[in-house]
């Protein structure tokens, strides 16, 4: 016991003093989680629209009041003429043009119908999807306070509720996922290259000479990341709280649990990765290329897996951080225990064990 | 076979596919004894070192090291022998102090045991200013000095040195040689593998592994006369050239 204990005061002071490690252990993970939550999202706020209205009246002058109102929208111009969309969009501050056609109320009176076009920069597409959407339903929203009071024969109206993320907030989903992706990172690459630098050194030589035995040599490696690991997920989850006020909705511990349980299968990982590379730079680019790239793109942590082609959905299964996205999101936003994520737990289990008994048998081979 | 050879060699063989780094050499090792295990580059002397200190298995033959056989007693053989590595054995970013006592610990060294050695290890070694530096920052031949130190903290019978000198200065190495006389009087078996010629002068018995054999194995004195040659570094030339 007291040897481990040296092993891992060691490996501590081998973090501690070197700042890189440091700071991807401890800088990145807030930085990442401050840049997903605040930079990039999908909502948008205060977009630079302009006008065109071709009739000025009393129902073109109310619809542009409550776009101008809501936050969504800053009204940033209006133009005369359909030829100055074009160049309005080019000079690229404005993302929609909306064009009221001529004689808007009399058109809606006499011909119980009117148009307005909207004309969105489509360059960046999800950006113009929103904005139509957004400008559709504050249409909607003016045109069923006309309607009041007036029977209509027939009426269809949806009622939408976006259950457990009522407020779309996208933050809510890259929690999730950037702490995957940190856990991921931290654990898997950080133990691949600093077994990897022993190799590369040649200290892990006088290590294999000591009467420690391989296994204990790697868990006297491994420990010191899952502790590290576990202050970052708790550091994520403070961050989520308090800064992004986040809700979990589940219980706590199982959260921790869960974690703890990735951090395992990542470590697992990350020795699976030292065993089949010699230097530090295949670690890293093991584990960036074949570790980071698959949790960004197929975790469905960014891009739904479930609209993805068939043989990625099936690849996707393969990746632990599907998995545990799944059971974060469970947890977190749904508040669901383990009864509704066993199965998502039992899988990833699996695969940790899987690495173990691989890393084992590559370790092995390795010593021959 | 002499009741206190302390490393005893039979046969050994390791083959990696169809290639023989190690082919069927055999030696045996006396206590107290500096050997020398000289052999150009690829001659499969790291190989059969490797092999003696339980981190390769042979593929054929057997060796015992402190009385204890390489594969089946790997463990026992580990706890009584110490290494050194030609590239450097100790953490560059860990001071001395705590170098020692992490590889005083992972011996199983006790706390006290520890102290006691590295006091008198600092003490000889003339280290006391020193050991809260890290030691990356020391020279190299210093390094190799605690390394080697470091190797003996847990009393091993047997050490073994692979290329203890490469890279280091005459007068370092000079230093170095000294220690190991002085460990060697102890009792302490020596097994170095170098490339310096001159170095395997010091040693009392050398053996010579060209393309995975012993092709001399003797007193530098004896191998002198049978070669008629007045330097080992032209015995090493001569057997090296014939074999070609």
């Amino acid at each position: 016991m007291n040897r481990f204990i040296g092993f891992i005061k060691k490996e501590f002071y081998h973090i501690l003093r070197d700042r890189r490690s440091l700071f991807i252990l401890f800088g990145m993970p807030i930085v990442q989680v401050m840049l997903f939550g605040f930079a990039i999202t999908n909502e948008i706020n205060n977009v630079d629209i302009a006008i065109l209205d071709h009739s000025k009246d009393v129902n073109t002058k109310e619809i542009i009041n409550k776009i101008a109102t809501s936050k969504y929208f800053s009204i940033k111009g209006f133009i005369d003429h359909e030829d100055e969309i074009e160049s309005t969009f080019k000079k690229g501050k404005i993302k929609a043009v909306l064009n009221f056609e001529k004689d808007f109320s009399k058109n809606l009176v006499t011909q119980k119908k009117a148009t307005v076009q909207i004309v969105t920069d489509a360059t960046d597409p999800n950006t113009a999807n929103t904005i139509s959407n957004y400008v559709g339903s504050i249409l909607k929203n003016y045109q069923q306070e006309l309607n009041q009071g007036l029977n209509l024969p027939y009426q269809i109206v949806p009622q939408t509720r976006m259950v457990f993320n009522p407020e779309l907030k996208s933050v809510y989903m890259f929690v999730p996922g950037v702490m995957t992706i940190i856990l991921m990172l931290v654990s898997a690459m950080m133990t691949s290259i600093s077994i990897t630098k022993e190799k590369e050194l040649g200290t892990m030589e006088i290590l294999l000479v000591s009467p420690l035995n391989p296994i204990q040599v790697i868990v006297g490696k491994v420990v010191p990341y899952i502790l590290l690991s576990i202050i970052n997920a708790a550091v994520i989850i403070l961050l989520s709280i308090f800064v992004f006020k986040m809700p979990v909705q589940g219980s706590l511990f199982l959260l921790g649990a869960e974690s703890t349980l990735f951090i395992v299968n990542a470590l697992s990982l990350g020795i699976l990765i030292s065993t089949i590379s010699s230097t530090q730079q295949t670690a890293m680019m093991i584990s960036l290329m074949g570790l980071m790239l698959p949790v960004i793109l197929l975790s469905g942590f960014i891009f739904p897996i479930s609209s993805m082609p068939l043989p990625l959905q099936l690849i996707s299964n393969i990746i632990p951080a599907k998995w545990f996205i799944m059971i974060l999101k469970g947890i977190m936003l749904k508040g669901v225990g383990l009864a509704y994520v066993w199965k998502e737990t039992l899988i990833l289990i699996g695969m940790t064990i899987f690495f173990i008994v691989l890393s084992v048998k590559k370790y092995k081979i390795r010593l021959e | 076979m002499a009741k206190d050879n302390m490393i005893q060699v039979e046969n050994l063989t390791k083959m990696f596919g169809d290639f023989t780094a190690v082919n069927n050499i055999s030696f045996e090792v006396g206590k107290g004894e500096v050997f020398g295990f000289l052999g150009a580059n690829g001659a499969g002397k790291t190989t059969a070192m490797k092999m003696l200190i339980g981190i390769s298995k042979p593929t054929h033959g057997a060796a015992t090291v402190a009385g204890y056989n390489v594969l089946t007693e790997a463990e026992l053989v580990k706890r009584n022998i110490g290494y050194m590595s030609q590239r450097f054995s100790l953490y560059n970013d860990l001071t001395i102090k705590e170098n020692i006592v992490f590889f005083g610990g992972i011996y199983g060294l006790s706390s006290k045991d520890i102290k006691e050695k590295s006091q008198t290890m600092i003490n000889e070694l003339g280290l006391h200013d020193m050991t809260n530096s890290l030691v990356g920052s020391l020279p190299l031949g210093w390094k190799q000095k605690v390394a080697f130190s470091v190797a003996l903290l847990h009393n091993p019978k047997i050490v073994f040195l692979d290329e203890p000198t490469g890279g280091v200065d005459p007068i370092t190495r000079r230093q170095f040689w000294e220690m190991i006389y002085r460990e060697a009087n102890r009792g302490v078996t020596i097994f170095v593998t170098t490339h310096y010629m001159d170095e395997a002068e010091y040693c009392d018995r050398v053996s010579i592994m060209v393309a995975g054999k012993i092709e001399a194995l003797d007193t530098p004195k004896n191998l002198k006369s049978q070669f008629r040659v007045d330097s080992m570094n032209q015995v090493f030339l001569k057997l090296a050239r014939n074999i070609e």
